[in-house]
């Protein structure tokens, strides 16, 4: 892992972004290493653009702000391509992970995205097929961390098991494992 | 053994409240509140917190129920933020003259309108005058060790004095980040029994607080107030430096970054400190002169150390999240620009007062470089043009 690893998410309120940032950060925390899982600074209706930002480092950082320069953008909402310049300030190697159903080329043209190496996996699928319900959050987890190995999967499983646990009945529990053991499974890059 | 934690702000100040064990909590449990008073709820109803909650109905209230149970002998805390700590207003000089030893962590965020629920400090820098003591925190960390430096602090018996204890409300409130935690035991043991000077409850020596003072006595209680208020400095340093051989974290009235031989300085508190501190190390490795200085204990202010570490700078921007109406300038410049004036000393920088940040507006790498790029054209004119801006406005 290089030192500081910035992710901007970009999602609709209530897709779940918020726990998804803070969650991986708890987990990569839990792993002895440097995170933060910071929601946005706007605002918070359901079904409006919203941005997250994840921070992972071997070294301690300061960086309390949001991220204009992201070394990964994950798109848990496609449709946001249309209101929103998602690839803003990416590098020429920032990686997009996109939530969609379609193939890497036809993602490219269809949200015109000109820049930066694109990932794909259907997480809404996956998460309709294991959890019953279109919460594309936990899935993406597991795609993203397949692509910026920052920990392993054990290391979220036994994260998101642990908190999941205190808020969910043990069948939503393992639905949401699977969900992002899929997620990790399935997603594939340029 | 310390414990690696990551939490949000408000589940660090949840925590510390936890291992304070304050005998009573009084919150208003609904909106501006934060999910900290949420999570001091949770603990108490899990009986793994013995504390009387009272869940008042209004923030006037849990200031009235804090200040009556702190005078009776309890160790009293509260938490709140924006509005909330506005609704209180009345309550916060009768906390502070009538010596109680509250404890409350305050959510740094915007007063309305328009509407906004994000981070601003109108709110505790409007009550900076209350009589209170005010610590800064940057990050989750901080807020952590100041809260639990604030109950040590406000109960010692030459302060006896409310503290509010501040984060910034999202950006540290709501973020998860790295902390160590301490033991339960060791912030037991650091903080001790509260014994309060004159308790309510005494029935032996019964005493009056709280009583009428007309112009024959008021300006002596007034001015007793204002020398615990300048006096409690030294024991702030004290509570430090012991909870710097508690934790191994070492706290100042404020932190110098890079000053000692900087030529532009930035002086600001809480988390965007930590942006600015970026901005300093990049600048440091192009050979800029940059610097920092973060103020941590607002009141009491701290000018003779604060006019010593930036008299040498050549120019200084006063970064505030907040604005005094027609005034000179924001709060923390109208009092640095007292204290050069007061000082003996004939070096002094040029200074400028920015307002950034308000309503939660991102503040970032590039806003802050902007301001040192600022400081170096103003050493290069060698005079100021505009002494007070609005940083990120549109124009």
């Amino acid at each position: 892992m290089s030192d500081l690893i910035e992710i901007r998410w970009h999602s609709r309120g209530g897709q779940g972004a918020m726990l998804a940032v803070r969650t991986l950060a708890r987990a990569v925390i839990k792993d002895n290493k440097y995170a933060q899982g910071l929601p946005e600074f706007g605002p918070e209706r359901m079904g409006a653009p919203i941005k997250a930002f994840n921070r992972f480092s071997t070294k301690p950082f300061s960086l309390y702000c949001g991220i204009v320069n992201p070394h990964v953008v994950v798109l848990l909402d496609p449709s946001i391509t249309k209101l929103v310049d998602v690839t803003e300030g990416i590098y020429a190697d920032s990686k997009l992970l996109v939530n969609i159903g379609l193939s890497l080329q036809e993602v490219r043209e269809k949200l015109n995205l000109k820049n930066g190496k694109i990932y794909v996996v259907d997480a809404t699928r996956i998460a309709q097929e294991t959890l019953g319900r279109p919460m594309p959050n936990t899935p993406m987890m597991g795609a993203l961390i397949k692509i910026v190995p920052v920990i392993s999967l054990e290391v979220l499983l036994d994260e998101v098991a642990r908190e999941f646990k205190e808020k969910f009945t043990s069948r939503v529990v393992e639905a949401n494992l699977a969900a992002i053991k899929r997620g990790f499974e399935e997603v594939s890059g340029e | 053994m310390a414990r690696l934690a990551a939490l949000t702000g408000n589940n660090a100040a949840a925590e510390a409240i936890r291992q304070i064990k304050p005998d009573v909590f009084a919150a208003y449990p609904i909106t501006p509140q934060t999910e900290m008073a949420e999570e001091v709820a949770q603990f108490v109803a899990d009986g793994i917190l013995d504390t009387e909650y009272i869940p008042v109905e209004s923030e006037h209230s849990s200031m009235s129920a804090c200040i009556g149970a702190s005078l009776a002998g309890a160790r009293a805390m509260t938490a709140t933020a924006s509005c909330g700590l506005a609704y209180m207003w009345e309550l916060l000089p009768i906390a502070a003259s009538l010596r109680s030893s509250v404890v409350m962590a305050v959510v740094n965020r915007a007063f309305n309108a328009p509407l906004n629920i994000h981070c601003s400090h109108d709110d505790s820098m409007g009550a900076r005058d209350s009589g209170w003591i005010q610590l800064y925190s940057e990050n989750a960390q901080e807020m952590y060790d100041n809260l639990i430096q604030a109950v040590k602090i406000a109960e010692d018996e030459t302060v006896r004095l409310p503290v509010m204890v501040c984060m910034d409300g999202f950006i540290i409130s709501h973020a998860v980040e790295r902390l160590l935690l301490l033991e339960d035991k060791k912030v037991k043991n650091f903080l001790g029994e509260f014994k309060p000077a004159y308790p309510l409850l005494e029935v032996n020596n019964p005493v009056t607080l709280g009583a009428c003072a007309l112009p024959d006595y008021y300006t002596e209680h007034k001015k007793q107030h204002s020398e615990a208020l300048r006096h409690s400095i030294d024991k702030i340093m004290g509570v430090a430096n012991e909870y710097a051989k508690l934790s191994g974290r070492s706290y100042s009235l404020f932190e110098s970054y890079q000053l000692a031989d900087a030529e532009y300085g930035i002086v600001i508190l809480n988390s965007a400190a930590g942006v600015t501190k970026a901005v300093v190390d990049k600048l440091r490795k192009e050979g800029v002169k940059a610097g920092l200085l973060k103020i941590r204990v607002y009141r009491p202010f701290p000018a003779a150390q604060i006019v010593q570490a930036l008299k040498n700078l050549k120019v200084v921007a006063v970064l505030e999240r907040t604005d005094s109406f027609g005034g000179v300038g924001s709060p923390v410049f109208t009092d640095i620009s007292a204290a050069f004036m007061e000082a003996s000393t004939k070096e002094k920088p040029l200074m400028v007062n920015y307002v950034y940040g308000l309503g939660g507006r991102d503040v970032g790498l590039e806003d802050i470089g902007k301001v040192y790029a600022n400081l170096q054209a103003i050493n290069q004119r060698g005079k100021i043009e505009k002494s007070f801006a609005y940083l990120q406005a549109r124009e």
